[in-house]
């Protein structure tokens, strides 16, 4: 073949290739190490005493009886704790209002939710633990529940918090245009629905945890955990603690999934490292999957009352909604309860053109377990209630949902723009999404295949989502409000003697491949192949300072950040192969981990002899030229707040007009995350995600009794979706690279559970549809389906 | 979610574990495949003191077929039985129960005498056993007696073996060639507890003759009805399945996060419909 090489065919191209990942075939063969393989000398097991109650105060707590168990070593209550641990509060001052009141990492005088820890045992082993935990004698006096979000808002509903004059912990509203007026206008059809949308939770392969082993002759704390966001931990131990921060370590290693369940503070996490300082010993705490669904943070629980009003043409004039929702007894630290609704509020919409936008949400307190961020905060409900919505006034109008969105889209040519919300926009591609995905999903015929379903009395819908990804944030998310969350994030490059690169970068790994596209960004840039490149990254000792895997963010800014670093190293690399080939730094390349001429491709110095040469054997370098054959370079979004990507996914369902059993026949998702760095990983995060997405709108949901007790709290009662009963998900892609960047990667982590609940509840909705019935509740379990209708 | 202490005692035959039984009375605990018990261990919803494993006692292994019965000894795993290449022309209902009972790794441990000594309202094999009119085959230290399945099942986890029992066996007639067999059960995901099930035999399905029909996962024990049986004979699978929803108006049925008492009852009228035309 001949003709001119491409960006593709050049050396060391990985940048865009399906890369097979480095650590595959380790985690595969179970050479992983988790937080559970840890086992250090003198390790004790701790193990919590959780409340069996909502809500209840700790009248006393007797652990004598505990204390007397073979191999317990120490039994505290919260009380004896809180004397080494102080509690925190999960506000920030961006979202003005916000209150909570302090948390303690064990509760001291009242428990506030089914689960919540208020006492702990050590042991030299788990099972000790638990013995003795069982022994732990706790008087409490139950106290009302407050469990209903809406319910909880009622003048007479009991407080959860003692001078507090309402369970609401924080409340929004944006107003822009004049919606009632517009809704008013003549010709406009308005269609208004009450969404539900249940809690579920991450379930986390590895369940989340920490060995914290004090050494009290550093005076350092090291915490291993199975975490996103290290550098944040470590800000949070040392204030909690009254640590230096510079004398703890937090270190993250392998970590199984954590879907942002493993972004925010545990109070039994943290009692750990205090632990480990009282005793001096290294303490160890995993939770088990029964604590897992009791304490890992919930996500969603929402009550939307929305409306949404076309023109005549159908065009969209505005949305007015209203949200509710339940995020436990406390706002979660760092991060806040308040950022999942204050999304709901900003992306609702953002899609699509339109003048008018009223919302208004309420976060408020309640007796269950903490609810925070999670894959895709406030994404599914946003997504949900607008595509949600805009194919209900496409039924309520009789207009084809892809046509009306034809209709209503941001044009592609027409950024930057802002939302009605006010979000800056930029760089999207809303209508090459939807034509891609109606010809990948061959929508006309699924549309008659649907009318011949139809005809044989069998209920088949097809759904549509077009959605926004919010991705690469700035210190707009949490930094500006006073969190110590990073937005930027730094990479190191070091050229080692033996002419392999060496890279460190602040964002982490939780198995979706972040440590498999560093190195391809390392290495293609710089010039060598990629089996020469070792990723170091999860480790506060060792790595740039950052803030770690969240919102969508390890590509996009950690990858940009690797990318400056290894450009920067080639360049130090080359003024150093100039002076020894005694040539212009700008005709060289580094090719293959070889120096080369860069017009005839000619090979000039091996890196690793050039390396040897600046490290051994340094008199023969011009004695003006230090180099330091090591860069790290920082990376945070400036200009915008967060850079927006987008996608479009489509379902097709059959529902059972019997048992009201969805059957999701195939989904399709055209995803636009800018540049793609490896097809492979982000298709495998899209379906990941379209899965998880599907897990909310059909099977998953933490549901609690009138008591406040979970009753889902094993993977017999909490259903997470399982490979036999998931459709094939197509993946396309649109690349509209970010204009932020040079890499012009956008997030692509998120959009799959964001927009997939949205299609889902539209194709059972389109099914339903010659029924005259519909469903706004997810999970839409077959009951739910069957209520729905009529037919229960 | 670690079992408190417990010993553990591995008998070699039928005689040593009944003594074992005697000796320890309710602080011990038979174990067979584990795929329960030592969940509920864990969970710390059983706590017995000593558990007596059942993998050496000879007497509970093996699958004989005699003319008319398969008598299946306690300890055979699902596994076995779907292994065995006369399952479908010997006990077709139990084969076509089988691939809904849980996952392959569960049922590579998991045994019949263990489902039959559970009772789980759940179960498959309850159910398919009280249409088979099997018998299973208890042996205490007075030595050992038949009770009908029809009989077995007495209660929300709980049947009519006695806590210083053992199942030995199940003695299950071989296919009657006049008869057909259905099952169909719907649960959200495959190889979970069903929300309803049914197994059934008929001389014909639809219209239905001389239907033996019994449905899990919707009380506390596997559920046949004679009344309803007859009520049903000459009956389309149609005109069945509204039969079913009435006559179980006033029965307590189980209600979880899964399904109300109504969604069951609507759905056992499905089921029977379904296993009826599907034969
Ligand atoms: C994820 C999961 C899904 C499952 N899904 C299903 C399903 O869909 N359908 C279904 O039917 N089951 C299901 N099961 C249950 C599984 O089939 C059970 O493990 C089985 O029914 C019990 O058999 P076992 O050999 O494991 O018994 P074990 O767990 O060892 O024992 C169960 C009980 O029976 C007693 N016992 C055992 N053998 C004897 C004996 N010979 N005499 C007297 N008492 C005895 C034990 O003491 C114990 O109380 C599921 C289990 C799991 C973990």
């Amino acid at each position: 073949m001949t003709g001119p090489l491409s960006e593709l065919d050049r050396p060391n191209s990985y940048i865009g290739r399906a890369v097979p990942r480095a650590d595959a075939a380790r985690l595969l063969a179970g050479r992983g190490k988790y937080l559970d393989d840890i086992r250090l000398p003198r390790m004790l097991h701790a193990v919590f005493v959780r409340s069996p109650h909502a809500h209840a105060r700790i009248k006393a707590i007797d652990t004598e009886a505990a204390r007397a168990m073979p191999g317990v070593a120490a039994v505290y209550t919260g009380a004896e704790i809180a004397e080494h641990c102080t509690p925190w509060v999960g506000v920030l001052s961006h979202l003005a209002g916000l209150r909570s009141p302090p948390q303690h990492s064990v509760a001291v005088d009242v428990a506030r939710w089914q689960g919540e820890p208020v006492a702990v045992v050590l042991a030299r082993s788990r099972a000790e633990a638990e013995d003795a935990a069982d022994l732990v004698d706790v008087d409490y006096e139950e106290l009302p529940p407050v469990l209903d979000a809406e319910a909880a808002l009622e003048p007479d509903s009991p407080r959860i918090h003692e001078g507090y004059d309402s369970n609401l912990a924080w409340e929004r509203k944006v107003d822009v245009g004049d919606i009632d007026t517009a809704f008013a206008a003549p010709g406009v059809t308005v269609v208004e629905r009450t969404f539900r949308f249940g809690r579920h939770t991450g379930v986390t392969l590895e369940a989340r945890g920490t060995v914290c082993d004090y050494d009290p002759g550093e005076g350092v704390l090291t915490m291993h955990y199975s975490g996103q966001a290290p550098h944040m931990l470590q800000v949070i131990l040392s204030r909690h603690l009254g640590m230096a921060e510079e004398n703890v370590r937090v270190v993250s290693g392998d970590v199984g999934g954590s879907f942002g369940i493993k972004v925010h503070t545990y109070g039994d996490e943290i009692a750990c490292a205090a632990l480990s300082k009282m005793l001096e010993r290294p303490v160890k705490f995993v939770a088990d999957r029964q604590e897992s669904f009791l304490t890992d943070i919930h996500a969603r629980d929402h009550v939307v009352k929305a409306r949404m009003g076309v023109d005549a043409e159908g065009r969209i004039v505005g949305i007015d909604m209203d949200d509710i929702t339940g995020i436990g007894p406390y706002s979660m630290y760092p991060r806040t309860s308040a950022i999942e609704c204050n999304q709901v509020l900003n992306l609702t919409g953002a899609p699509y053109m339109m003048e008018n936008y009223r919302a208004r949400g309420r976060v408020v307190f309640q007796n269950k377990t903490l609810m925070c961020q999670y894959r895709a905060v406030g994404h599914p409900i946003a997504m949900a209630v607008c595509d949600g919505l805009l194919e209900d006034v496409a039924r309520a109008t009789g207009r084809d949902p892809v046509e009306l969105r034809r209709l209503n889209l941001m044009p592609d040519d027409g950024y930057p723009r802002a939302s009605a919300s006010g979000m800056k926009l930029a760089d999207l591609s809303h209508q090459k999404t939807l034509e891609k995905l109606v010809e990948l999903m061959d929508y006309d015929a699924l549309r008659r295949d649907q009318e011949e379903a139809r005809a044989r009395g069998v209920l088949r819908g097809i759904g549509l989502c077009s959605m926004v990804e919010v991705t690469n944030p700035s210190p707009a998310f949490y930094g500006i409000g006073g969190a110590p969350i990073a937005s930027q994030d730094g990479a190191t490059c070091r050229l080692d003697a033996g002419g392999a690169l060496h890279v460190s970068s602040s964002v982490t790994e939780q198995g979706q491949g972040t440590n498999a596209i560093l190195a391809q960004i390392a290495a293609d840039r710089f010039g060598v192949p990629i089996e020469r490149v070792k990723v170091t990254t999860g480790d506060t000792a060792t790595v740039p300072y950052g803030g770690g895997t969240w919102a969508s963010r390890g590509a996009g800014i950690g990858g940009e950040a690797m990318l400056l670093a290894a450009d920067a190293l080639k360049h130090q690399v080359l003024e150093v192969a100039a002076a020894l080939l005694q040539a212009e730094a700008g005709v060289l390349d580094i090719r293959n981990g070889t120096v080369v001429d860069a017009t005839t491709g000619a090979e000039r110095i091996a890196l690793s002899d050039l390396a040897r040469t600046v490290y051994y054997r340094g008199n023969e370098l011009p004695p003006d030229l230090k180099p330091e054959l090591i860069a790290t370079r920082h990376y945070r979004v400036t200009d915008f707040p967060f850079v927006f990507t987008n996608g479009a996914m489509a379902t097709h369902v059959e529902v059972d007009a019997e048992t009201g059993f969805v059957k999701v026949l195939g989904f399709w998702v055209v995803e636009d995350c800018g540049t793609v760095i490896n097809p492979m990983l982000v298709d495998e995060q899209v379906r990941g995600g379209v899965v998880q997405g599907i897990g909310g709108a059909l099977y998953e949901e933490c549901l609690y009794d009138e008591e406040g007790q979970l009753l889902t709290a094993t993977m017999a009662d909490y259903l997470v979706p399982m490979a036999a009963e998931m459709p094939d998900i197509e993946v396309a892609h649109v690349e509209t690279p970010t204009s932020t960047s040079v890499l012009g990667a956008k997030g692509a982590g998120e959009a799959g559970t964001g927009g997939a609940p949205a299609a889902l509840l539209n194709a059972v909705n389109d099914a339903l549809a010659p029924l005259g019935a519909s469903i706004w509740q997810q999970p839409m379990t077959p009951e739910r389906v069957l209520r729905a209708m009529g037919r229960l | 979610m670690k079992a408190p202490d417990f010993a553990y005692a591995r008998p070699a035959d039928l005689g040593a574990a009944l003594a074992l039984l005697a000796e320890h009375g309710t602080e011990a605990q038979p174990l067979a495949g584990g795929q329960s018990l030592m969940p509920m261990m864990n969970f710390r919803l059983a706590a017995p003191e000593i558990l007596i494993d059942l993998s050496d006692v000879a007497e509970l292994r093996g699958l004989e077929r005699t003319r008319d019965t398969v008598r299946i000894g306690a300890m055979t795993r699902y596994r076995d039985l779907e292994d065995w290449p006369d399952l479908g022309g010997t006990l077709p209902l139990v084969a076509m129960a089988l691939p809904h009972i849980a996952h392959d790794a569960i049922r590579n441990r998991g045994t019949i005498g263990g489902s039959i000594a559970l009772c789980d309202p759940a179960a498959e094999l309850p159910a398919v056993m009280r249409v088979l009119a099997a018998e299973i085959e208890v042996a205490g230290a007075e030595g050992s007696r038949r009770v009908a399945a029809d009989d077995f099942f007495t209660g929300f986890y709980e049947t009519a073996c006695g806590e210083e029992e053992l199942i030995v066996a199940i003695h299950v007639p071989v296919a009657e060639a006049d008869r057909v067999y259905g099952f169909h059960e719907l649960a959200q995901r495959h190889g979970d507890y069903a929300m309803a099930g049914v197994a059934l035999s008929a001389l014909s399905p639809n219209p239905i003759r001389s239907l033996r029909a019994a449905f899990f996962g919707i009380a506390a024990t596997p559920v046949r009805l004679p009344d309803l049986e007859a009520a049903l004979e000459g009956l389309t699978a149609c005109e069945a399945q509204a039969a079913v929803t009435a006559a179980l108006e006033g029965l307590d049925l189980l209600a979880d996060t899964k399904a109300s008492a109504d969604m069951r009852r609507h759905l056992s009228g499905v089921v029977l419909k379904r296993a009826l035309e599907a034969m």
